[in-house]
């Protein structure tokens, strides 16, 4: 698997697109969604919701377990991915496309972020 | 001992299908090899195929050896027939399960004893230790065999088409030994799926062979490789208990709702196999007034239960989350919890599963929640 260049990741497996217009796109990595197995329910913040990076601000079950869903960043949340909300397979068939998660306003762009060979070194993939 | 987890012979075969592997009861076993889900599903349309060589086979043989399973297990293993197989359970003397257990009988005064992986070692002990006096002879077999299992409604066609052993007469819970892609194998129609299917005993320098074949036999008719992931999936829709959790020493078959599986009136040693007084005594109370029922659990929101959540009616804990996972057959969570027997009855009002703080509401429903269409 390679994990695309033009996103910044966080240790806890997210990834955040660059910014446009001040709002930037969160998913999981493939990394994450194949150590998940099979998405089967995602909880996704709504819109409206303020997130701060780091914390906790939904949660994706699988068949196995359920896994706390991270924000990389500060700011408010834009959208949420409603084709994920109603098949969060698409987690795992495209995690760095369709199966994005949310789009967040951001208000402090993050210091911490990987870049995508840092990540694939943390990751070990 | 080793902390490091042991192989199956399929090992490097399943690390070239690309598997996902976890460590299961010292084990390195396929977890899955591509969605969990999708082999669920093949398994419940066409079939699968599944490495299950970490399961703990004994053997036990000599002219008593009838006697002491009737005396070591609770079972009547004497109306056992040669070429049959039947599912029991072997107790410690307070009645608690030590582990369930599959016994075929291979001949008339040999069994082989199928154990949990987890548990091989202490049923290995138990047997051993509670073997004295009887002119049988307990061997540890865990390394004399690889399991493989094809399982699921197109299994019987695949089976067919690479050995000419007698399927048709094959019953379930029935075993024979045969020849299976040109290889000795103990041919058993077992699983623990509820769909039809075949578990497969074999040399493990065979086993490999034998998974081909298997491959190559199954492939136009759907058949997947599958992981102990959608095994646990599969089970739990057909009912199934899983020793760690429905399952525990601390409960007795009665307490699980497998009383049945307890005979009082055996061939032999009916009133001094381990565990009868307790057992009895088990009876008795699962009669007149049970704590706790073993029940099935239906979300009607999407939040997954897990073993350990607590289950509750207005606020107060009346049992718990033994097994859950999202139901592939059924498209909701589903889950089997041992609830206080006053909320146990199917279409019980308010029941509800404490998911990390949120009281989710479930439908209490009586076990299996799938049964195949025979």
């Amino acid at each position: 698997m390679s994990n695309p260049q033009q996103l910044r990741y966080s240790k806890e497996h997210e990834w955040l697109s660059a910014t446009e217009d001040g709002v930037a796109t969160v998913g999981i990595t493939e990394f994450a969604a194949n150590a998940l197995g099979d998405v089967v329910f995602a909880q996704l913040p709504a819109v409206g919701d303020t997130v701060a990076a780091g914390e906790t601000c939904g949660e994706l079950e699988s068949t196995k377990s359920v896994s706390d869903l991270y924000s990389p960043v500060a700011g408010e949340v834009v959208e949420a991915n409603q084709d994920v909300v109603d098949d969060p397979s698409l987690v795992n068939s495209a995690p760095f496309e369709g199966g994005w998660l949310f789009k967040v306003r951001v208000a402090e762009e993050p210091g911490d972020l990987l870049s995508a060979d840092e990540y694939t070194a943390f990751a070990g993939s | 001992m080793s902390n490091t987890p042991r192989h199956t012979a399929l090992d490097a075969l399943h690390r070239d299908l690309g598997a996902t592997m976890t460590d299961f009861a010292g084990w390195d076993m396929p977890l899955r090899y591509a969605s969990e889900r999708d082999e669920h599903n093949a398994v419940r349309t066409r079939a699968g195929l599944f490495d299950l060589s970490h399961m703990g086979e004994i053997t036990v043989s000599g002219p008593a050896a009838v006697d002491l399973l009737n005396h070591a297990l609770v079972g009547n293993i004497g109306s056992v027939g040669v070429g049959r197989a039947r599912y029991t359970m072997i107790c410690q003397a307070d009645g608690g399960i030590l582990d369930d257990l599959i016994v075929y009988r291979l001949g008339e005064t040999e069994y082989m004893v199928v154990a949990n992986a987890g548990n091989a070692q202490v049923v290995l002990d138990a047997l051993t230790a509670r073997a004295g006096g009887f002119d049988a002879v307990v061997r540890d077999d865990r390394d004399a065999y690889a399991l493989i299992a094809v399982q699921g409604p197109e299994s019987p066609g695949i089976l067919k088409s690479v050995t000419d052993a007698d399927l048709d007469g094959l019953k379930y819970y029935a075993g024979l030994p045969g020849t299976v892609a040109g290889v000795p194998a103990l041919i058993a129609r077992t699983g623990y799926t509820g769909e039809d299917g075949f578990e497969l005993f074999v040399a493990p320098e065979h086993a490999e062979q034998l998974w081909r074949a298997l491959t190559d036999a199954g492939a136009p008719v759907g058949l997947v490789p599958c992981g102990l992931s959608c095994r646990d999936t599969l089970r739990l829709e057909a009912g199934m208990p899983l020793y760690g959790h429905e399952l525990t020493t601390a409960l007795t078959p009665f307490d699980a709702g497998l009383g049945r599986v307890v005979k009082f009136d055996k061939t032999s040693h009916a009133d001094d196999f381990v565990g009868v007084e307790a057992l009895r005594a088990a009876a008795e109370r699962a009669e007149a007034a049970p704590p706790r029922k073993l029940v099935g659990l239906i979300a009607e929101g999407r939040r997954v239960p897990r073993a350990g959540m607590s289950v509750v009616v207005g606020g107060e804990v009346v049992g718990e989350v033994t097994s859950g996972a999202p139901s592939p057959t059924l498209g909701k969570p589903i889950a089997m919890a041992y609830v206080d027997a006053a909320h146990a009855a199917p279409g019980t009002a308010g029941v509800g599963v404490d998911i990390r703080g949120t009281h989710e509401p479930y439908e209490v429903v009586a076990l299996p929640f799938y049964k195949r269409q025979k």
